[in-house]
């Protein structure tokens, strides 16, 4: 309930936010806060100092460059679900979105927060990587593109260095309407994922992705080369989602173990992909 | 003369909730005095362990830091009282001090007191005081906790027995079920669960030097109850030198009967300090350190013949008291609990062994509905295991038990007072038509052959209600030792209005609401014109509190009954302005008059002012219309009624849905329907959570794994179905309304209904029972293992 002490700092521009992580370089860049600041309340995260990027413009907001959906970080789950812009070209990432938290959650939270946090039980990170994202990140030094596959590291770990800021989440777009799907168990207290599963169908074949079960967000790499080459129907379907993932790479607690997390893996992955069909 | 508008009985908004719901309540936190301090506790990381050391230096440097004190400081006060002690408890009931001294027994437990200038500076300072432990193992299973070689808690409780109890017939019991036809048993888990309420616990103290008297705001169901025991057992100073105070209290469920450490190192700290301290619990704090609910291990038998009859129960129950004895603990699984295991039922044989275990955990005591919610998920489980067992249907096995119309005022057997009404098979029937029952039964067949698994659960309830009757609940054995009378005062002012100040306590209740329609109805006053005061110890006549849905049938009543004293001396004084007698005096709807001339009738406002300007009273009657009433209730009530669940279980997952909840509850007369239905919608909630969700879980090493929201899920509004309630009405003889109660009702029946539709769903896979909660994975093993006996089977 109570956090440590901390100072506070709101940045007006991009420059000014790179600046100020340069003079506190142990501080925590604020977004939405719908994670970080319960993680402050329970003392799990005590940083000295956090930055306000909440209201950089230069993060904010949604555009279409060429055949590229450019989400800047700081722009709100509400916001994205909203956009009429992102019903049209992928209105399976609203469904996505609408299955986060609440709606007081969705005002607030913000794609960038939820994807440079890195929770392994978030529901985007799945998303971004079978939509094939590339995530822009900005250092004192200049500005890199990421791609998606190499965004996430490990538990609240990703690509983001020291100093740096991710800024904007590039979404490729398929000529139409971009195929995807996304199932999610909730947890029945937090809604965080126990297991999520997303699948999109690309110009490549199947994509598909895990969160929520191990320590970050996966490909489904099993499941996309059993699929590869297959024409996708119940059968096909069915088929390939058998025993996706072993349980022992998988986390576990007293409501949900490894095992049956493994087994929710198999059972999303299927239904996800029966929308697609 | 034309009736005024009646309010009883009608659906109308609570007058409380515009205030609450606009946040202009004032809750604990809201409270804050001149000079006021701040309080955190430092609490042991370990289930079991022996407190070698305490080092308070640095924790004492840090800036704003005032003090800080641990459990050796404060012994100069004596121990929390056990207050109501069970028949049954050996003299071993060890109950918490103000902080832990030289052991701790449960995660959480308080080992030292850091008061500061602020809120978060005293927060930090809790991570500066460094506590050596030497930690012991740890138990946390109350039948494990007795077997030999578990850690011993306690010293003075050998085997970590606190309580050892029984009720019915023991040789009768074992007879019944030595010749029965068919005999079923099983071992049924009441899960640990953790009542949450919205406002956490807390309390704010003041000590006045100058006289030496505390005031103390705290969250309280009972605050009369909290300042005798603060007084008379912890300090050891006169009752009258403590002021206790509940401003708004965010939902209690039980949690907030009870007498805390908390209370008493605030108000030691406080007189120590000569400053006011606040102290006011974390959500973590709260569930790891204030009280649980439920948590027993049984082992039951039923038995009956294979034409549907019931002819006999034993059970045996390991109740879980957690670390310490709390304040009740001793009444809720045996009084509570025990008296009424047979139900709806009449079981010509029963027994009820229950042993109150020690462990490492939480302390348990009262949590909505309070030993009767484990009473009825036992008997009405065991109705449907029975039911399975000889092939017949759960409804028609319940219809061949019930206790019948004619045979209310029904005696048990089991040392309960006897059920003052009762007609239990109307219920049933308007249940199963309102849920469509045959109709649902071929849609379930239906429905199997598609693959789908629907389940359909019935709970028919009994309950005990206005826990009060004092010559009954306070006698030495039957499980507490205090009569539980209610008060109330009702004044009618110089310009007619009218204050009542009540005993209760409500806390989410909607008292305010119904006891001024009452009084409206009574006095035939306006509702406007009527206030209710409650909360201070200072203003209310000493009352119980409020739990065990009893505000309406044993505070209403007093309120009911002080009303009767105003209207008899209002018809003596108007007898008087009007120059009759007394006995020829009729007072209807807000008017005196002598019998036959109503149009020369004198108004309450006219005989309250003539009652206050007492220039001209008749002799002998003293000035003021102001009658209190201590009202102490012949028996309690009981309602009943019969819950009906329909799930439908995903095969796959496992993954429970409730799709249908119907309800039909007797809970007597009604006074405001809207607040019946709102009891009864939390209620159910709180019946589905246990079913289906919530679960105070404890590692094997002590560690409450369920230890915040993100964990313990208290199901949203998202998670319930729309319930369909109705009722049927049969108005207790106990009180003048005929009211019994409506607080628990929900809770009470529905976690059974809803376990009972469960598996119903799963008895494709021969599943016949299942522990709570019915989680997904629970659901999907028990799938798994069926399939995997039935092919090795094949």
């Amino acid at each position: 309930m109570y956090t440590a002490p901390f100072t506070y700092h709101r940045a007006q521009s991009l420059s000014e936010a790179l600046q100020m992580l340069q003079q506190n370089p142990e501080a925590k860049l604020l977004a939405g806060g719908h994670s970080l600041i319960p993680a402050m309340k329970l003392r799990l995260a005590t940083p000295p100092a956090l930055i306000d990027i909440s209201r950089v413009p230069e993060l904010r907001g949604i555009r279409r460059e060429g055949n590229t959906l450019v989400i800047g970080a700081a722009t709100t789950y509400y916001e994205i679900e909203s956009s009429e812009l992102v019903r049209q070209s992928i209105p399976a990432l609203p469904e996505a979105i609408e299955q986060i938290g609440d709606p007081m959650v969705r005002n607030k939270g913000t794609i960038g927060g939820s994807l440079a946090h890195a929770d392994p039980a978030a529901d985007l990170p799945a998303v971004v990587l079978v939509l094939d994202a590339k995530l822009k990140i900005q250092g004192p030094g200049g500005a890199r593109l990421v791609d998606v596959d190499s965004f996430f590291q490990g538990m609240f770990t990703t690509a983001v260095g020291p100093g740096e800021i991710l800024t904007e989440v590039h979404v490729p777009l398929p000529q139409g309407v971009a195929r995807m799907a996304y199932e999610k168990f909730p947890h029945p207290a937090s809604r965080y994922a126990v297991v999520g599963v997303a699948v999109a169908i690309g110009p490549n074949g199947v994509r598909a992705a895990l969160t929520g079960a191990g320590d970050h967000a996966v490909r489904l790499s099993k499941l996309e080369q059993a699929l590869s080459g297959q024409p996708l129907n119940a059968q096909s379907i069915e088929a390939a989602c058998q025993n996706l993932v072993d349980a022992g790479e998988l986390m576990g607690d007293h409501n949900f173990s490894a095992e049956y997390r493994a087994h929710l893996v198999d059972v999303l992955a299927k239904r996800a992909l029966l929308r697609l069909v | 003369m034309a009736d005024v508008t009646k309010m009883v009985g009608k659906a109308i908004k609570r007058r409380e909730d515009p205030k609450l719901i606009q946040g202009r309540g004032t809750f604990i936190d809201d409270i804050k005095l001149p000079g006021m301090l701040h309080a955190a506790v430092v609490r042991s990381p370990y289930a079991h362990a022996k407190i070698k050391r305490i080092d308070v230096s640095r924790a004492l440097a840090h800036p704003g830091v005032v003090a800080v004190f641990t459990g050796e400081d404060m012994m100069d006060i004596n121990p929390m009282p056990a207050a109501w002690q069970a028949g049954g408890v050996k003299s071993n009931a060890v109950t918490p001090r103000a902080l832990a001294v030289g052991k701790v027994t449960h995660v959480g437990d308080g080992v030292a007191l850091v008061v500061a200038e602020d809120r978060y500076t005293a927060r930090d300072a809790v991570e500066l005081v460094e506590v050596e432990y030497e930690p012991l193992p740890a138990v946390v299973d109350a039948r494990k906790a007795t077997e030999p070689g578990a850690p011993l808690i306690h010293e003075a409780a050998p085997n970590n027995i606190c309580m050892e109890w029984e009720c019915g017939s023991k040789e009768k019991a074992d007879a019944a079920i030595a010749s029965a036809e068919v005999v079923v048993k099983e071992e049924i888990i009441n899960q640990r669960l953790i009542p949450t309420p919205m406002e956490t616990r807390g309390c704010v103290a003041r000590y006045d030097a100058a006289t030496g008297e505390f005031t103390l705001w705290m969250t309280s169901q009972a605050p009369h109850v909290h300042r005798l025991l603060l007084t008379a057992f912890v300090f050891g100073i006169p009752e009258t030198k403590l002021r206790c105070i509940a401003p708004n209290v965010g939902g209690g469920f039980g949690q907030k009967i009870f007498c805390y450490a908390d209370y008493a190192f605030t108000m030691w700290a406080a007189r120590r300090l000569g400053r006011p301290v606040k102290y006011v619990e974390e959500r973590s704090e709260n569930y790891k350190a204030s009280t649980h609910g439920r948590d027993h291990v049984t082992e039951v038998e039923i038995a009956g013949t294979r034409d549907g009859k019931v002819t006999g129960l034993r059970v045996k129950t390991w109740a879980n008291l957690g670390g310490y004895f709390s304040t009740i603990a001793g009444g809720i699984p045996t009084t509570l609990y025990g008296r009424i295991i047979t139900g709806v039922y009449k079981i010509p044989a029963a027994h009820v062994k229950v042993w109150g275990v020690y462990t490492n955990t939480a302390m348990v005591d009262a949590y909505r509905g309070a030993g009767r919610p484990e009473a009825s998920y036992l008997i009405e489980r065991m109705m449907d295991r029975f039911a399975a067992e000889i092939g017949m249907d759960p409804a028609e096995v319940r219809r061949r038990n019930f206790i019948q119309p004619q045979d209310f005022p029904y005696d048990n057997g089991l040392g309960m007072l006897p059920y003052d009404s009762g007609n239990y098979e109307p219920a049933l029937n308007k249940a199963l038509q309102m849920v469509g029952y045959e109709n649902f039964r071929k849609e379930q067949a239906e429905a199997r052959k598609q693959g789908r698994y629907l389940g359909l659960g019935i709970s028919s309830y009994v309950e005990i209600c206005g826990v009060a009757p004092s010559a009954w609940i306070g006698a030495v054995g039957q499980g507490w030792g205090a009569g539980l009378f209610e008060s109330a005062n009702v004044r009618v002012h110089l310009t007619g209005k009218v204050v009542v100040t009540t005993g209760s306590l409500p806390h989410g209740q909607g008292v305010e609401t119904t006891f001024a329609q009452i009084v409206a109805d009574e006095l035939g006053v306006p509702y406007e014109d009527v206030t209710i005061e409650w909360g201070d110890t200072l203003a209310a006549p000493f009352g119980y509190g409020t739990y065990g849905s009893r505000s309406l049938a044993v505070g209403g009543t007093a309120v009911h009954k002080s009303v009767q004293k105003i209207k008899e001396k209002a018809k003596i004084i108007a007898a008087h302005m009007l120059e009759a007698a007394p006995e020829d005096m009729v007072f209807e709807n807000g008017k005196a008059y002598v019998k036959g001339s109503p149009d020369k009738a004198k108004t309450l406002a006219e005989i309250a002012l003539q009652a206050s300007l007492a220039y001209s009273l008749p002799p002998g009657v003293e000035p003021f219309l102001d009658e209190t009433t201590y009202y102490d209730p012949p028996n309690c009530t009981f309602p009943f009624g019969t819950h009906i669940a329909i799930v439908e279980v995903d095969a796959e997952t496992g993954k429970v849905e409730l799709r249908r909840y119907v309800a039909v509850d007797d809970v007597g007369n009604i006074i405001n329907p809207l607040i019946v239905e709102g009891q009864l919608h939390g209620g159910i909630a709180q019946g589905v959570a246990q079913a289906l969700y919530e679960h105070g879980y404890y590692d094997e090493d002590g560690e409450l794994r369920s230890s915040n929201l993100l964990e313990y899920a208290v199901p949203t509004a998202a998670m319930l179905p729309r319930y369909e309630l109705d009722h049927t009405v049969t108005p207790s003889p106990v009180n003048p309304m005929g009211v019994k109660g409506a607080g628990e009702a929900g809770t009470i029946a529905s976690a059974q209904a809803v376990m009972n539709a469960v598996i119903d769903a799963l008895s494709p896979f021969g599943i016949k029972h299942l522990q709570m909660p019915a989680t997904p994975e629970r659901v999907w093993r028990a799938i798994q293992n069926s399939r995997q006996m039935r092919q090795a089977a094949d």
